[in-house]
């Protein structure tokens, strides 16, 4: 497979390379801290994307206290400077590195293999070397739930759905959601709205309300804004939040909200750093780890379906539930996974296709 | 109600030293809301302006930054000399990098010297045909720069995020927005080996001087210079009002294309939905804290640059949150901002207007 060769050849890159290098990264004592350093796409502030993996930096220094000291820089866009940045921490005695974002993965790769000692960890991305990994979280387990709550709690069933850009990531979600209607709610139809943005209130409100005005009446998104949920409330409808707990945007409207929690993974992979036990290897993290989290329901869901949707979780954690269990269709209607079988995370991390029963083309 | 009015005669020697006036108050500013802050003010002022660029790779890193500004702010003191306002530059930039790229994909398998120049001349053509739309919008339907050049910024950014997502997408990329990365001879060669200050910083200068002779040597230069002072005048020379503002904004966009095309072939060596954080807006504020002459574009570009770095730097460093290198970035350009305004006014309180020349004159102290 090109994918493997091509990391084989990373690997080897990185091992190549020279000492002259590995003198600049420094060694640390072994009772200072360990710097651990975080790049942010955007300001800590933005109350999705980059606030969860600023929680859990936060909650790395709460579990490590002394032992560790965190830095991170935010608002770091994703061209030309991001190399600077990332090198910069290195250079500055950083020995563990997570860099946040999809546009971050080729200044990553050059960073990391000027300096071999450092590791470095990439978010969403597919491009590994020796000391290179990358973390990514199943948020289509959480998306799976929200469709099955959205499934019961459609009057009109109609269900939107304002997605950001169609790489694999938010193909796969949409894929879950359609997923669990076409067994909860075959009658439920998903109208897709793409806003070719990850944070952009106003197209995401915009978006919202173009699909109440279509008698959408439960709104799920892959964007970052609260925007949606605020528009869902203001017209007496439902949503499910992306990314962050988005319940304090609309009390009456929040059925849930799919979580990113980093903080498992950020204290695990500083423990690792520290024993001397850190590998480069790609992690898919997912309910069972704790990185996906539904953290609340709605009093307004019924209890029956609060109870099933438990029970999905639970599913998911013991591996019971697998959203893309078999038989699975794509659109056209040829079978793409037998019964009995489930589409596995490499068929899953590059998925460009959808599956039977979503409406409209994919974008390419 | 305050007044400004008009100094009759400008002090040479104030010209010169506000900028340097206005460093200080921003010097002092800082240091100020630093210590207020609980940091230690000279480290941070330290941090911010001196240990970006401490080492070679630093300096490097500076060019690497000020490239693709200076090169989108000259072109923009040609045509806002002629008083054609320009505000496209973002797009301009945008269009070249995409042009660019399109061609050196198209390329990826070709070797040879002369790859390069043709991916960059198809990023200057790129940068210089959204301008002519401008140009063309302007001269035939009088329709006003300000807007065009602003909405075509828009338009080039959504034509390279569906390029990016579309025809010119990785095949091998597992869908994500960006472009394979090019091939060798599509890229700007490095000035110092392992840094990654390239070309583009060598074609910056180049402008510089080709601007500088443009306008101070050249009968062009003195023609698109009339014509901004005075239109009708220009007219009355015979000058071609029209064929003028052509040229100048062709230049202005070739150029921001090429700063376009020289980051896509140089840091980044593919084509990323974000080639730009903004250099072309950017550039607007270098061009008019360089006065529009070349070597003021030439300073102020270098000092945009370092206070970007310094604010990863703060970051990195101190901690310092970016809102707070924002408001650092802010208040210089306020203080020079206020520092040319009251050089060349002074400001006049009617109801206080008793004594003039007593008041004149302790204002003009205060000012200083």
């Amino acid at each position: 497979m090109k994918r493997r060769q091509f990391n084989k050849l990373l690997t080897g890159i990185a091992a190549g390379i020279g000492l002259g290098t590995a003198l600049l990264s420094g060694q640390v004592a072994a009772e200072e801290p360990l710097k651990v350093g975080f790049v942010y796409v955007g300001p800590i502030g933005d109350h999705g994307w980059s606030y969860q993996h600023d929680q859990g930096r936060l909650a790395v220094e709460k579990h490590f206290g002394d032992k560790v000291k965190t830095t991170y820089v935010e608002n770091v866009p994703e061209g030309a400077d991001a190399e600077r940045v990332i090198r910069n921490l290195a250079q500055s005695g950083h020995e563990l590195i997570f860099t946040t974002s999809f546009g971050f993965m080729n200044p990553t790769v050059k960073v990391a293999k000027q300096y071999p000692k450092v590791k470095f960890e990439h978010a969403t991305g597919y491009k590994l070397s020796k000391n290179l990994a990358t973390y990514i979280g199943k948020t289509y387990e959480g998306r799976y739930v929200a469709g099955y709550v959205a499934s019961q709690m459609t009057k009109s069933n109609k269900i939107g759905y304002i997605a950001s850009f169609p790489i694999p990531e938010v193909v796969r979600d949409i894929n879950a959601v359609q997923m669990a209607l076409n067994k909860y709610n075959p009658d439920a139809e998903l109208k897709i709205i793409w806003v070719n943005s990850w944070f952009d209130p106003g197209k995401e409100a915009d978006a919202a309300n173009a699909m109440m005005d279509q008698g959408v009446d439960v709104i799920l998104q892959h964007t970052d804004s609260p925007a949606a949920m605020q528009a869902a409330e203001r017209r007496g409808k439902f949503a499910v939040g992306q990314a962050s707990d988005m319940s304090s945007f609309g009390p009456k409207a929040h059925l849930l909200s799919v979580i990113d929690d980093w903080a498992p993974h950020y204290i695990a992979e500083t423990q690792k750093v520290m024993d001397g036990s850190w590998e480069s290897s790609a992690m898919v993290e997912g309910m069972a780890e704790g990185a996906i989290v539904i953290p609340s329901f709605n009093e307004a869901i019924p209890a029956d379906v609060s109870a099933k949707a438990q029970e999905l979780i639970a599913g998911i954690k013991d591996g019971t539930v697998h959203p893309f269990a078999g038989p699975i269709n794509n659109q056209a209607g040829e079978l793409k996974v037998a019964e009995g079988e489930v589409l596995s995370w490499e068929e899953l991390e590059k998925m460009n296709w959808y599956v039977e029963g979503v409406n409209g083309e994919l974008p390419k | 109600m305050i007044k400004l009015e008009p100094r009759g005669q400008h002090s040479k020697l104030m010209a010169w030293l506000s900028p340097v006036l206005a460093g200080v108050l921003t010097l002092v500013s800082g240091a100020t809301l630093f210590a207020l802050l609980g940091q230690d003010p000279i480290e941070a002022l330290h941090t911010l302006l001196i240990l970006p660029v401490a080492d070679l790779y630093g300096v490097s890193e500076l060019f690497v930054k000020a490239a693709p500004i200076l090169l989108c702010a000259i072109g923009l003191s040609v045509v806002f000399k002629a008083k054609v306002w320009n505000i496209g530059a973002e797009g301009q930039l945008l269009m070249g990098g995409l042009i660019g790229s399109a061609c050196a994909l198209q390329l990826i398998d070709a070797e040879g010297g002369w790859v390069l120049p043709v991916v960059l001349l198809s990023g200057m053509f790129g940068g210089a045909l959204w301008a002519a739309l401008a140009a063309w919008l302007k001269t035939h339907f009088n329709a006003n720069e300000i807007l065009t050049t602003i909405m075509l910024n828009y338009i080039a950014l959504n034509l390279l995020i569906w390029a990016v997502h579309g025809p010119l997408k990785d095949p091998e990329g597992f869908n994500f927005p960006e472009s394979a990365m090019f091939s060798d001879s599509a890229l700007l060669p490095t000035l110092i080996e392992g840094t990654r200050v390239h070309y583009g910083m060598l074609f910056a200068l180049l402008a510089l001087v080709a601007v500088w002779v443009l306008l101070s040597r050249s009968f062009l230069g003195f023609q698109i210079k009339v014509l901004g002072l005075d239109a009708r005048a220009a007219r009355l020379a015979g000058f071609r009002e029209k064929r003028l503002t052509w040229i100048a904004l062709l230049i202005s966009g070739a150029l921001a294309g090429l700063a376009g095309v020289g980051e896509v072939t140089g840091p980044l060596g593919q084509l990323v939905p974000q080639i730009s954080p903004g250099y072309g807006y950017a550039a607007i504020i270098v061009a008019f804290l360089g006065r529009l002459h070349p070597v003021g574009i030439l300073l102020a570009g270098l000092l945009m640059a370092l206070i970007y770095m310094g604010g990863e730097m703060a970051q990195i460093n101190l901690g310092l949150p970016i809102a707070l290198t924002g408001l650092f970035q802010g208040m210089l350009l306020f203080y020079l901002l206020a520092c040319d305004v009251l050089i060349n006014f002074r400001i006049r309180i009617p109801a206080l207007a008793k004594p003039v020349a007593e008041t004149i004159a302790i204002q003009e102290e205060t000012a200083r």
